[in-house]
Parts: C-alpha cells; structure tokens; sequence
C-alpha cells in the first residue's frame, strides 16, 4: 500500500509529528506563524500548537539562529527555519562559529541537537539574491550534518533522525520540488547516513543531489531510448558524505558525471570528483565529468536562468560526449 | 587621543558580613594571582596564542556572579578566566587548558578564549565578538518553555554593542521577555578602539534602554555596588520581568592581549584608573570597617598563591591528547547524546 502526497505535504507532516511526538520540539523562524509558513509548510500549525511553539521571529536571522543554538543547549529540540539560504548568511557565523564548534570546543561537554532547515536553490526566476545553491559550503563544515532530501520519502523521514542527531543538522529543501508529487509506501523508512541508487544502471553513474535530482532522471530516461544504462545516484547527505556508495556505483558503471546546481568552481561537484580519484581511480573507463552552474549570479529572465542551471538536455550531453 | 579620567575611588562602608566580604575579596585576589602566572607562562612559552588578562576588572565578575545562582546559565567572552574560576571552575583545570594539556576543561581543544564548564553551567569561553548574545537569548528561551527558575546571565564587552547580534539579541529578549540579564562590561576600549571612536552614542543604557527593557549603570570597580545592582537586576529578572541590562564601568590595566603595544592610551590615564584598583580600595573599605586585619589579607594572599602553583603543578605535570584523539568530539557519540 502507498499514497500520494506533496513534497510540501510530506514536509508537514514531519514536523507536525514531531511538535506532536515531542514537547521540546518547537519551530522558529520569520512567518512559520501566522503567515503559515513562507511556503506553506506549516500552515495550521499556529492554531493547533500555539505561538510558543510556533514562534514567528522578527527579521533577525543571526539572533533567532543563534537563539536557537542557545535553545538546544538549554534542553530544547528547535526546527529553526531559515526562508533561504541566501538570508543564512546573515546567520552564517552563528552556525559556523557556534552550533558547529561547542562540542568540540568545549572538549565534548556541550552537544548542540538543533535542526535548521531552509530553501535552496534556482529555477522560480527570482534573480541572483533568491536563487543560491550554497549547500556545498556547509557541507565543507566540521561539526555539522548536511540533508538534501529530494523525494517524497526523504521530505517524510529525515527530519525525525535529525532532530534525533545530538548535533546540528542543516536541511536543503529544493523551492523546485515543492509541488512535486509522489507514492509514499506504508512501510517507508529513511536514514541520514547514505546515499541511494534512484534509478539502477550499467553504462554510466550520474551523482547528483536535491533539486537535480529529477533532471538527472530524466536525463537517464531519455538516455535509456537511445540504449544507454544510466543509473542515478541522491547523495541525500552532503555531509558526511557516504564515499561507499558513490565508489560501488562508479566500480559498476566506469563512467561518471556529478550533477550539482552549485557554481562548478569549489562545487560540491568537486568534492565528489576527487572523492572519486580517492577511492575509484582504476575503475574509470573516462575522465569524470561534471555539469554545474554557469559561473554567473543566477540571472532574472528565464532563458538566461535555464542556460545557468543543470539541465536534463545538458546531462545527456555530458554522457553522450563521455560515451563517444 | 581621548582621556577617560577616573572618578575618585570606590569608598564608604561595606554593608556584609565579614565572611562574604573575604570571600569575594580573596576570590579577586585568586583571579589576579592566577593572571599574573597565566601572563608569566605565557612569557616562558608555556601559553600561547591569545591570551585576554582581566586584571584591573575583577569586582565585575565577582561581584555580579556572587549574586547569580548556581543553577543560572552563564555566557561569557575570551577575557573570561574570572569568570570561570569564580563560578566554582577548578583552578588546575583551567591553568592545563590554557597549557592546552590533556586535563584541561576543554582537553586542549579551546585554550584561554573558550573556557567551558557543564557542571557550572558555563557556555564559553566565546570569542566572536558579540557572538554570545544570541546564544543567551536561546538558552532564556529554553528557559522560559522549560518553566526553570534559572536566568541567563551575559557577559560582553562595550565592542559589542557595536555589532549587530547586540541589537538582535536585545530585541528578541525584549520582545519576548526572556529571563536574560545583559551584563555589558564597558572597558573603555575595543582592543585600541575607544569607545567614542566606535559609538554613536555612548551612553551604551540609552541604547538598551531603546529595546524597551530597565537599563543600569553600576562602577564596576566597586565590588558593593555591583553585587548590590546585579542582585536587584538578577530579582527582577527571576520575577519574570524581562530582560535588564546593566553596564558595568571598568577598566582594563593591562594590554589587550599579550599583543598590544598599547598605543591608543597613556600610561597616565592607566595609573590614573590603577587609583581605583577594585582590590586595594575594597581592602583599604573592609581594614576601615575592622573587616580585615592585614595578616587577613596576607592569609588569603598566600593561600590563593598556593592553589596556583598547585594549578601550575598539576597543569605542568599534565599531557598531550594523543593524536590519535584529534578528531575527537567533532560530533556528539550516541552514548553522550543530550
Ligand atoms: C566579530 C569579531 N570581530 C573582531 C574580533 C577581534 N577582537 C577581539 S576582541 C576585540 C575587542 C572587543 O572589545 P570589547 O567587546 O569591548 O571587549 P574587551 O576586549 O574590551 O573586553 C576585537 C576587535 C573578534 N574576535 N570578533
Ligand atoms: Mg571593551
């Protein structure tokens, strides 16, 4: 048995799970209140858990982050809730500085369980300071964990092992996947420890993550027409990165593309490349390849937007060209 | 340059018993020795790295903490050994974190800047400057949702109110009337900034006072009137008032840290404000008042040196973490999960 739900669906009802199953639990962020939620993910919440629990912050990205760290030490399990991540960066030093250096700072005294979670990403024609992917530079941070769900069941079933993480957990929700739909089955069950095969092939291995990850199957099913055996590869978790899965995959198909809507340069992408050299190196049939970002501020107009961005017809590209 | 000139020194009778009076006096005492042994070892390469002395500052932080509860949270800076010894932290442990030995608090991971202390409820030890605040306002958030009896207590530096976590912070705790007491230690100086070269306006309590929350000022040299005020702040702030801020005017004698030509003062206006001293003015108050007999004051001297040599001792017979061990307590094992 399945049924069909909503990325935004499955989103809410993770965290009302959670506010339900857990009284420290409790969600903070600008217009998660009475708004409902920037896009909607807690719609209702407000009525039903009251404006404690469902607490509507001012425009104070560092404080409200920062209290939120400050929450998780006291003994609480906060869901802060970051719009975006361009407006992050305005919390960026209370995540690097704070949640992801107390427990080794303090010599393991002080553990920091607090889940951020927030928007990532391009393809809405918001321009270049709505538009980032910067999920790659948290997952460059000791000391923190970093999600990218982007199916049905990981939006259902990640946020209840992160806040169950005793340390902080930054979660990437792709804007471009929000009205996705898809089958939840009865008896899901996710981890945020893995990568997973999305789609099994022979021929090649795309890597990609949260919002390219339905370019990439695409990609693979239009390459499956023209005889070629794509399989996919969600690294779910950009930090730590699960190297075992992406080397099985490359010591089964020899030919790799990483697909990543960071800009190429210092990408995410990057990392997964040399992870490849590291572990994989004679099991390449070609050079690894990559498709990223142009290396531009995410542009307004939506043909320059699509030209800047991962897309399918650009994966199939990348493989045809690696294949010969 | 600027003169700060200093007011006449702290004076008039001390309203405690004789007890609580040297205790707080002979843990003013225990913080000075200890500094002046930590800038010591730093001399003899023992200590490295940023090394922040509080001396000169002491009645603050023994003052304002005497008035707290054991069960209060405390968020404090990198010129933070004060209060971390004051708040019950070991000597020795202190002195081998900033060794960066094995036994320190922290086993070798923070040093000077990040003192840390669960069984003290010490969180940092932090030193982004103004990085502390939020922190506060999370942990008097935790507080409140938890209905806990227990405030957060902040310390800061005058720097800070420059920096925009300060104005978040306050607005939040305002709004939300958080059980925080903001505990501004105003020097003076940002490193070799004075404090009319880096704010608009500085009275810092017309700023607090503009987040909607009580606002005081205390001289923090005088040990009496900072314990009386943080004891009254910290009331009000249990009582379920809201935030307060107290500003607490000090001064710092000796550099920034141990890399500071200190350029940006004259050597005048230091001994001007030495005049002040929180120690010899309290003690010349209590030997006024028959509180304290200089063999008293000579007993305390003695025993607080000895705890550091012990804290040297024990700091110089301690060991490396292994190597092995470097990437330790990045996350948190399952078995220590909170
Ligand atoms: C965000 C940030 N900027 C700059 C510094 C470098 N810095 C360390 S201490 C300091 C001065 C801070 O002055 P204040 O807050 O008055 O504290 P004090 O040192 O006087 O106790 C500066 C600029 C820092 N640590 N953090
Ligand atoms: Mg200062």
């Amino acid at each position: 048995m399945s049924r069909k739900l909503s990325y935004r669906e499955a989103m809410r009802e993770a965290m009302h799970e959670a506010l339900t199953n857990d009284p420290r639990v409790f969600l903070m962020g600008e217009d998660v209140g009475m708004y409902g939620g920037t896009y909607a993910f807690s719609k209702g919440f407000l009525a039903e858990f009251g404006p404690e629990r469902i607490r509507d912050t001012p425009l104070s990205e560092l404080g409200f982050v920062g209290a939120g760290i400050g929450a998780a030490l006291g003994g609480m399990r906060p869901i802060v809730e970051v719009m975006t991540v361009n407006f992050s960066l305005l919390a960026l030093d209370q995540i690097v500085n704070s949640a992801a250096t107390f427990r080794h700072m303090s010599g393991g005294q002080f553990s920091v369980p607090l889940v951020i979670r927030m928007t990532t990403g391009a393809g809405r024609q918001l321009a270049a300071q709505h538009s980032h992917s910067l999920e790659g530079w948290y997952a460059h941070i000791p000391g923190i964990k970093v999600l990218a769900p982007a199916t049905i069941e990981d939006a259902r079933g990640m946020l209840a092992p992160a806040l169950r993480d005793p340390d902080p957990v930054v979660i990437f929700e792709h804007a471009a996947l929000f009205n996705m739909e898809g089958e939840l089955p009865d008896d899901w069950s996710v981890d945020i420890s893995s990568a997973k095969v999305r789609r099994a092939g022979k021929d090649v291995a795309i890597i990609t993550h949260g919002g390219s990850l339905p370019k990439a199957l695409a990609a693979a099913e239009t390459l499956a027409a023209e005889g070629i055996s794509a399989e996919v590869v969600d690294l779910r978790v950009l930090r730590l990165l699960d190297t075992a899965t992406i080397a099985a995959s490359v010591a089964k198909c020899h030919r790799a593309v990483v697909v990543d809507e960071g800009w190429r340069t210092g990408s995410l992408a990057a990392e997964v490349m040399a992870r490849i050299m590291e572990n994989a190196f004679f099991e390449l049939d070609a050079p690894v390849a990559r498709v990223c970002s142009e290396e531009v501020p995410i542009p307004y107009a939506r043909h320059l937007e699509e030209a800047a961005l991962p897309q399918p017809e650009k994966i199939v590209a990348a493989v045809q060209e690696m294949l010969g | 340059m600027t003169d700060h000139h200093a007011a006449a020194p702290p004076a008039g009778p001390v309203p405690w018993k004789k007890d609580f009076a040297l205790k707080l006096l002979a843990d003013m005492v225990r913080i000075r020795r200890m500094e002046e042994k930590a800038a010591e070892m730093y001399g003899a390469g023992k200590i490295r790295g940023f090394l922040h002395l509080y001396i000169g500052e002491e009645a603050t932080a023994v003052g304002a903490l005497h008035a707290l509860s054991p069960e209060d949270n405390i968020v404090a800076t990198y010129r933070e050994h004060g209060h971390a010894l004051v708040r019950g932290m070991d000597m020795g442990a202190i002195m081998a974190e900033m060794y960066g030995k094995r036994e320190g608090c922290a086993h070798g991971r923070g040093g000077s800047m990040h003192l840390f202390d669960k069984a003290t409820r010490l969180f940092g030890g932090n030193a982004i400057v103004g990085g502390g605040l939020p922190l506060a306002v999370g942990l008097g958030l935790a507080g409140k949702m938890q209905k806990e009896q227990r405030i957060t207590a902040c310390f800061f530096g005058d720097g800070a109110v420059a920096e925009g976590a300060f104005h978040e912070s306050l607005n939040l705790a305002a709004l939300w009337k958080l059980p925080v007491l903001f505990c501004c230690e105003n020097n003076l100086f940002g490193m070799g900034t004075a404090i009319e070269r880096a704010e608009s306006q500085t009275d810092l309590c017309v700023k607090a006072a503009s987040y909607n929350m009580p606002a005081l000022k205390v001289d923090g040299m005088d040990i009496v009137a900072v314990h009386e005020v943080t004891k009254q702040a910290a009331q009000r702030v249990r009582a379920g008032e809201g935030p307060l801020f107290v500003e607490y005017q000090t001064y710092r004698f000796r550099a920034h840290s141990m890399f500071d030509a200190e350029l940006y003062r004259q050597k005048a206006e230091v001994e001007e404000w030495k005049t002040r001293g929180p120690i010899h003015t309290f003690s010349a108050r209590l030997k006024a008042g028959d509180k304290l007999t200089e063999e008293e004051f000579l007993a305390l001297d003695a025993s607080a040196n000895a705890e550091v040599d012990a804290a040297v001792a024990f700091a110089e017979a301690g060991t490396w973490e292994p190597l092995e061990d470097l990437l330790k307590d990045v996350h948190t094992p399952a078995e220590n999960a909170p």
